[in-house]
């Protein structure tokens, strides 16, 4: 009986150990777009992911009305004209760490990963793979990374008139500050 | 030994359970489980600051500039030989700033009575969801305006004050869906001095304007105020405007589209002086321009 519980014990404790979940509600997301005609820029502080640590699984989503531009009247028309942010409020994705036995959880440092997943932003679902870091800190984890996307993969349609003022290809920027979940 | 195996069998269960439970899409519904902490205004219920001759319950964020170039030509009725109204020009200019995001002011001149007028407009409430529900936006604008005509009895002793008037409106608004937005506008115009004693000083008047999206970029708006005083015995027939026209929205341009039995484009105009009847075809073709610069960010 004594065994048993010890066995229970470990499991339990292998468990709790790997059912370490981070988590950020104000994770910075920027996307980019730069022409000859203007540069836009959309900042988004208000970026919930959670990072499980012990499979890999990498979420996040995002409130498209949280997205702020230096003019009032671009921000209108992401969400009217682009995004339809009142159809369509948030965006996600759902992925995955590849290469995750590369990183050591328990030793500060930045780790190189590679992440994959399924990107939905205006209803669109696409497979997305990315490259970032992933850097132990005490008391949190901070990831970062830069990719790029295409507003055409995702049905976001660019009329003539401004096709000379937004990049075919918009460069996105993600910084996490994660920190542990409490166990409940 | 049979009972150890159950034990790990147990924990195996354990932990299968809870590796389904956070899997990718378990993740995400943690994170739709918290509390909505955030305020989420309604957006664009107007495109534009008019609904098409009046004011929407929309104001010009702080730092922004809205110039705006207004027309009216003459009545379609008026046939062949005045082009349908167009050879006849009635022009507003319009310089509307947001001193911040809940008050906005402006200043415009118009060829009607060569008017001067000035407005100022506040955001009282904004239709909201999330952390804080407010079902309608409301604001407020009142503005003056200054008759500039050169006054036609010279012996008389004529007051500056007798050129003005105001006008007070409060908008209550509500986007409906992304698609439909209506509101109601109680608004009262007061003119110094009027044509003859049986003219009210006071005019009482109800708008109600709607805006229907048809697509992402081009709305269908209609306008109507119905005038509360008694019609019938005032020196000139006067009707309630009704404008109907359309919100043509191009990057930073908003064109208006306008169909509409009054001349003026000011409150003190074409509530109480409109003179056209839609039945009898006293139509007024026009349109508004409003582009906006970013003055400050």
């Amino acid at each position: 009986m004594k065994r048993a519980t010890v066995i229970f014990a470990i499991t339990f404790l292998f468990l709790a150990a790997n059912a370490q979940k981070y988590m950020t509600r104000n994770g910075y997301i920027g996307f980019y777009s730069h022409t000859a005609v203007e540069d836009i820029k959309g900042d988004n502080n208000q970026v919930a992911s959670i990072l499980d640590i012990s499979t890999g699984d990498i979420v996040f989503q995002v409130l498209v009305k949280s997205f702020h531009f230096d003019k009032a009247l671009m921000e209108e028309h992401f969400n009217e004209n682009y995004m339809e942010s009142e159809k369509f409020p948030k965006s996600t994705f759902k992925g995955k760490i590849t290469n995750l036995s590369s990183v050591d959880f328990s030793k500060p440092g930045k780790y190189d990963v590679t992440v994959e997943g399924d990107l939905n932003i205006h209803d669109v679902t696409n497979k997305v793979a990315a490259k970032g870091t992933i850097e132990v800190v005490t008391g949190g984890i901070n990831a970062n990374s830069k990719f790029n996307i295409v507003p055409e993969d995702y049905k976001i349609n660019i009329p003539g008139v401004v096709r000379d003022n937004i990049a075919k290809n918009l460069e996105v920027a993600v910084t996490m500050k994660y920190t542990p979940v409490e166990s409940k | 030994m049979r009972r150890y195996y159950s034990v790990i069998l147990l924990s195996l269960i354990l932990f299968s359970r809870q590796d389904r439970l956070f899997g990718q899409d378990d993740l995400l519904d943690m994170l739709d489980k918290e509390p909505a902490t955030e305020i989420n205004y309604t957006t664009a219920t107007f495109k534009s600051t008019r609904v098409l001759n009046g004011h929407s319950v929309e104001r010009m964020p702080a730092g922004q500039l809205d110039v705006r170039i207004s027309h009216r030509f003459g009545r379609v009725n008026s046939g062949a030989y005045e082009f349908f109204g167009l050879d006849q020009s009635n022009v507003h200019f319009g310089l509307e700033y947001g001193i911040t995001d809940w008050l906005m002011i402006g200043l415009g001149r118009g060829t009607y009575e060569k008017t001067y007028d000035g407005f100022t407009k506040l955001t009282l409430l904004r239709q909201s969801a999330g952390a804080k529900v407010m079902p309608v936006s409301v604001s407020w604008v009142s503005s003056i305006a200054v008759n500039s005509l050169r006054w036609t009895d010279t012996t008389r002793t004529n007051y500056f004050s007798s050129r003005l008037s105001y006008s007070h409106q409060l908008l209550i608004a509500r986007k409906f869906s992304p698609s439909f937005s209506f509101q109601l506008a109680p608004t009262f115009v007061h003119r110094n001095m009027v044509a003859t004693e049986v003219d009210p000083n006071d005019i009482y008047a109800l708008g109600a304007g709607g805006r229907l999206k048809l697509t992402k970029r081009i709305s269908l708006n209609a306008e109507y105020y119905y005038i509360i005083n008694p019609k019938d015995f005032m020196s000139s027939k006067i009707y309630n405007p009704l404008s109907v026209g359309f919100d043509i929205e191009t990057g930073g341009h908003v064109f208006q589209l306008i169909f509409t039995n009054s001349r003026a484009m000011i409150e003190k105009g074409f509530i109480g002086e409109t003179s056209g009847s839609w039945l009898k075809g006293d139509i007024h073709f026009g349109f508004n321009i409003s582009r906006v610069f970013t003055l400050k960010k």
